[in-house]
């Protein structure tokens, strides 16, 4: 079963790869959306700085649900989605190393972006390691939360709007703390509450989402 | 009369005591029309629907 | 759909149409009775003054939108585990319900947040995690009525409330957890209300005449559901033959 996961963590890694756009688009939305907040609220680097760690959460947190169609679409529409399901593979592993491609391709990227845009923000040194540290415990429950949401909408036609508004309200205790545990580094205590929150929300995320996007598949698949 | 004008004053706060079951009584009855609404005229298409098939000799 | 597969719906819409104008008149006299206790007969609080009366639409509002939600889990934990289509049909009829009691509940908190807090709105736990609630029940309905197949979307809509049932206990401990403005609990504690008996009354008085106007209205709902996929079945037939 390992190997299985292996190649298909691989081979969706792979496809995300060649397809090249797909990781660059991703990272090039994040940017895009965290420089059209000096714009917006004017280059007062102060005022950049109090807004960074929320600025930065909420672009990751879309740039993150841009990118979730292609975690089962792309599959579902050549009908390799089928032959996976049939697979002596259970459905839920298969569902799981999809997910970490996903992170690998989406979350991954991001988290090596953030502290350059970080810099553009103006975000204090103190609070990098918080932001490091957050985005590399939330992007994998983005990602997990966001397969729930892909999965679920695998049978309606244009669902591109209709993933953001599913995923975003369960995508909001992990945006709150994310951010609070940049906030808590800036003011000086420590982020190590929040990091725990994040961590147990990304457990409770490993243990619930592969299963319902297992059962949303299977539910696309009949 | 006093009395009246004192209970609607509602001790100053007539501005948010009044608006919030006004809301209450719009929300509460529009959701129950809107709902008995959906009701008849679900009940009218199966109506039209049915004496058809019957009449077609269509099976109950 | 196949007749069979109706029969059971068929017991519901007799024995349901008998509960109902009873649920409904119940409703209207406990309301009714609520109203008058809460606006006349209770009295105002000696901080809040009569922002009080506020509470006894707000908080039944905000017990109805919890209480919606987890029948609306259960109901589809029901379907998805018993493949009974009553069960999806009750949570898709109890939706649109629980989303009033939300949007509701937020409406009348931030008229009595206003004069009592200085603000409209505040990022707490209490009302963030209401809010989250009030787009999950949206969320809900959108998906169910996005498919084409409504079985299918009724499938959807099962899981999405399933996993959405973890904002739930979030929302009803967000004021024991966290620092929040909202106030603490205040009826329903271990050891006991702290609230006045004569304010209890009407709140717990308001809180039935809801209930009972939920059970009134899901049943108008659901009937209305089942006749309209018998319409459907019936034109599929009509379609095919």
């Amino acid at each position: 079963m390992i190997g299985t996961f292996a190649a298909i963590v691989g081979r969706d890694v792979t496809l995300a790869v060649r397809r090249g756009g797909d990781a660059a688009t991703v990272v090039a939305f994040f940017v895009v959306v965290v420089t059209l907040f000096p714009f917006g609220v004017g280059p007062e680097p102060n005022l950049l700085a109090r807004i960074a760690p929320g600025v930065l959460w909420v672009a990751a947190l879309l740039a993150a649900t841009l990118s979730l169609d292609r975690v089962f679409r792309a599959d579902l529409e050549d009908g390799s989605l089928e032959l996976l399901a049939l697979a002596p593979c259970p459905l839920v592993v298969t569902v799981l190393a999809k997910v970490l491609a996903h992170w690998l391709t989406t979350g991954l990227p991001l988290l090596l972006a953030a502290p350059v845009l970080a810099i553009l923000l103006n975000l204090p040194w103190d609070g990098f390691e918080a932001l490091i540290g957050a985005l590399a415990l939330g992007t994998p429950s983005l990602s997990l939360i966001g397969a729930v949401g892909a999965a679920l909408t695998l049978g309606v036609r244009r669902a591109g709007v209709l993933v953001a508004l599913l995923v975003l309200p369960l995508a909001v205790p992990v945006l709150t703390f994310g951010v609070a545990a940049i906030e808590a580094a800036l003011t000086g205590q420590t982020a190590a509450p929040h990091l725990m929150i994040l961590s147990g929300f990304l457990l409770g995320a490993l243990a619930l989402a592969p299963w319902a996007a297992a059962a949303a598949v299977r539910l696309a698949l009949d | 009369m006093t009395a009246i004008n004192d209970f609607l004053a509602m001790g100053g706060y007539a501005l948010f005591v009044w608006p919030a079951f006004g809301l209450a009584a719009v929300v509460l009855v529009g959701l129950w029309l809107g709902s008995h609404r959906r009701l008849r005229a679900s009940r009218r298409a199966l109506s039209l629907i049915e004496p058809e098939r019957r009449a077609r000799g269509g099976e109950p | 759909m196949s007749w069979h597969l109706l029969a059971s719906p068929a017991r519901f819409m007799r024995y349901s149409e008998r509960i109902r104008p009873w649920a409904s008149a119940l409703a209207l006299g406990a309301i009714a009775i609520g109203l008058y206790q809460g606006l006349f007969a209770s009295p105002a609080d000696y901080q809040q003054g009569d922002t009080v009366r506020i509470m006894y639409v707000h908080v039944p509002s905000a017990w109805m939108a919890l209480f919606c939600y987890t029948a609306m889990a259960v109901s589809s934990a029901g379907y998805l585990v018993w493949k009974q289509p009553l069960a999806e049909i009750a949570a898709r009829a109890t939706a649109p319900i629980g989303a009033c009691f939300t949007a509701l509940a937020l409406a009348t908190g931030s008229l009595w947040g206003k004069p009592m807090w200085g603000t409209w709105w505040v990022w707490d736990a209490r009302l963030t995690s209401v809010l989250v609630l009030l787009f999950l029940y949206l969320g809900y309905m959108a998906l169910a009525d996005a498919f084409d197949d409504p079985v299918k979307g009724g499938k959807a809509a099962s899981i999405l409330a399933l996993v959405g049932f973890v904002n739930v206990p979030i929302v009803k401990f967000s004021v024991d957890w966290w620092n929040t403005l909202h106030q603490p609990v205040s009826v329903a504690r271990m050891d006991g209300p702290t609230i006045d008996p004569a304010m209890l009354a009407p709140l717990l008085i308001m809180a039935a005449g809801f209930t009972l106007y939920y059970v009134a209205l899901v049943i108008v709902r659901m009937q209305a559901l089942v006749l309209e996929r018998r319409v459907r079945a019936l034109q599929q037939v009509a379609a095919g033959a």
